[in-house]
């Protein structure tokens, strides 16, 4: 199982005076159970290239297939393919629409053709998954909650398609500390238990770092650098900086220290790992 | 101090709505506070701290339901000087795709004055200069649909400026930005508060932006908890992560090495001050003391002193 996207190309506007190539002869495959990172700056790409992933967009030339399936076909089996694959866009909470949590849980499980009785199922599981209580919170609109609660609610009615892949774009923009926690507990847990493959787009390197066990930069409609997190983040600077990617902010005080001539390690992915790597500098032999 | 030196002053103020359930829900509970004239103030507080709501009364876009609100001197329970009190404080919200109304962007810079019956001439003057101050003169003709999200920002802040405003109150401005436009954004208001002089009041919760503040506000369930400067704020990591708020990283890792005991300095809040630390701390023998091949300069004449008195390559 994994998503194959062989050279695959993306021209908007095709024949108009704004015709514009977004994606050029990319090639990846995400595997079953990866976490795969994604970034880049605005205009990189990055939203074009997701969108590809559960055949949102077609590409102009090249194939996607999901599970060995071509997703752009129009049989029931690329159909299927296509709700493999969960997809979570910035500011969910903002396609909310429901009157109650519940209903807009179980309007993607509904457009499957799932019975009544599978359709509460999926919906009380979801529920459960996110860490909302279906009794407390079932008959509610999803209006009256925090915005960390009304993106679980979106995420929740994601889950409830039971994906095998998970595409989260942007999930912590403009929440707190404990949302974004909250958020991201939950993403890992998904993956975890659930096994469920994740593909997480964000500008934040440090939620990056901390989770995605491989990441893909792009610039300019082109893959530029793949590979793990750390060996991209201590071994690419230049090339992360040249296409205008921030790394974590913890990476760059462990450089100034050692700018400073303080003989510290770089390999660190957390403040935790930065301390530890102090205590046990001017010990490690380069 | 004399009132004039004052931008807002907010006395007991407490904001009440009804839930649905028609309970009272204090979204603000008894605040005060004071923001001085030039001053840049940054608010922060985790989602539903009462951040935005308090920003909202700085023009009159909410009213008080217990206290009240000085702005330029002006009571905004006063309904007649509500228009003079919008002009003065401008407002930038989080999204920039809501704030734009014109298809040009010197024409959405325009909208604001065009409103107040200013003459052509000086509406001309105002665009060109509110376009210079946030350096966008160079898209004044284009179509802000195809601007970045940073360049948005700063034009609603262009929109913001052609109001002529003393003070500009900015909630949540970056959040919806990637980094190079989270700067850009940050560097222009800098730059409108030191070269203009307009007071600002920013709510954030990046918390490199605020350790660059004046002052920050630290809001929780509608009580203002504390008012300090940045180095007073964030040298309380504990409690501020008790709040949920994040800290800068280099406060971060002095407060875990302080915890442990070695003595790096309870004040830190940048880079620069945990290297000094660094160096000054129990720890400083062993980072320094070794030949850095690592590292990519050594800016301590002393320590290359030291590791060439030992001759190179030691490892």
């Amino acid at each position: 199982m994994a998503i194959v996207l062989d050279n695959i190309t993306y021209t908007y506007g095709v024949g108009t005076p704004f015709e514009k190539t977004a994606l050029h002869g990319v090639s990846l495959t995400v595997e079953n159970g990866e976490f795969l990172g994604i970034i880049g700056h605005t205009g990189s790409g990055k939203s074009t290239f997701v969108q590809h992933l559960n055949g949102l967009l077609h590409p102009t030339t090249g194939t996607v297939t999901v599970n060995g399936v071509d997703i752009s076909a129009s049989t029931e089996e690329a159909k299927k393919m296509r709700h493999k694959v969960g997809m979570v866009f910035q500011y969910p909470e903002h396609q909310l629409f429901e009157e109650t949590i519940a209903e807009d849980i179980a309007f993607g499980p509904k457009n499957l053709g799932l019975s009544a009785d599978e359709v509460d199922e999926r919906v009380r599981e979801a529920m459960k998954f996110v860490g909302l209580d279906y009794d407390t919170y079932a008959e509610r609109s999803p209006f009256h909650l925090s915005g960390g609660q009304m993106r679980r609610v979106a995420i929740a009615g994601v889950v409830a398609m039971d994906p095998d892949f998970l595409v989260l774009d942007e999930p912590s923009a403009g929440l707190d500390p404990f949302g974004r926690e909250e958020i991201f507990e939950e993403i890992i847990r998904l993956h975890k238990e659930k096994g469920i493959t994740v593909i997480l787009v964000s500008h934040n390197m440090e939620d990056i770092s901390r989770m995605a066990s491989r990441l893909v930069v792009l610039d300019k409609g082109r893959i530029v650098l793949d590979g793990q997190p750390m060996d991209i983040f201590n071994n690419h600077r230049d090339a992360l900086q040249a296409v205008g990617v921030d790394v974590p902010p913890v990476s760059v005080t462990m450089e100034y220290l050692r700018e400073q001539g303080l003989d510290v390690s770089n390999r660190v992915l957390s403040v935790d790992d930065a301390v530890q790597a102090i205590l046990e500098g001017g010990s490690h032999v380069k | 101090m004399n009132e004039k030196d004052i931008m807002i002053e907010v006395n007991h103020m407490s904001h009440i709505y009804s839930d649905e359930n028609g309970n009272d829900v204090h979204a603000l509970n008894d605040v005060s506070l004071s923001i001085k004239r030039g001053e840049f103030v940054c608010i922060i507080g985790t989602n539903g701290s009462g951040k935005s709501t308090l920003a909202k009364h700085f023009n009159v876009l909410l009213q008080p339901s217990e206290g009240y609100i000085n702005v330029c001197g002006y009571d905004t329970r006063d309904e007649e000087h509500i228009w003079d009190i919008r002009q003065h404080v401008g407002m930038v919200f989080q999204n920039p795709d809501n704030q734009i109304v014109a298809a040009v962007v010197e024409e959405d810079v325009a909208f604001g004055p065009e409103n107040l019956g200013i003459p052509s001439a000086e509406i001309r003057k105002r665009v060109d200069a509110a376009l210079e101050a946030v350096n966008m003169t160079e898209y004044r003709e284009h179509g802000p649909h195809l601007l970045s999200g940073g360049q948005k920002q700063r034009i609603a802040i262009a929109g913001v400026l052609a109001m002529k405003p003393d003070c500009i109150v900015l909630d949540e401005p970056t959040a919806m930005l990637d980094p190079k436009g989270r700067r850009e954004v940050l560097e222009t208001v800098h730059k409108l508060n030191k070269d203009e002089g307009i007071t600002i009041v920013y709510i954030t919760h990046f918390m490199e932006e605020a350790v660059t503040a004046d002052r920050v506000v630290v809001m929780k369930n509608g009580v203002k908890l504390h008012d300090g400067t940045p180095r007073e704020i964030f040298s309380h990591v504990d409690t501020l992560k008790g709040l949920g708020l994040d800290v800068p990283v280099a406060s971060e890792i002095a407060f875990k090495l302080n915890e442990k005991g070695y003595e790096i300095g309870k004040s830190i809040i940048n880079n620069e001050e945990l290297a000094v630390g660094l160096k000054h701390s129990k720890l400083a023998d062993q980072l320094l003391d070794n030949h850095n091949v690592g590292a990519k300069t050594i800016s301590s004449p002393t320590n290359e002193d030291v590791n060439a008195a030992r001759g190179e390559g030691t490892h």
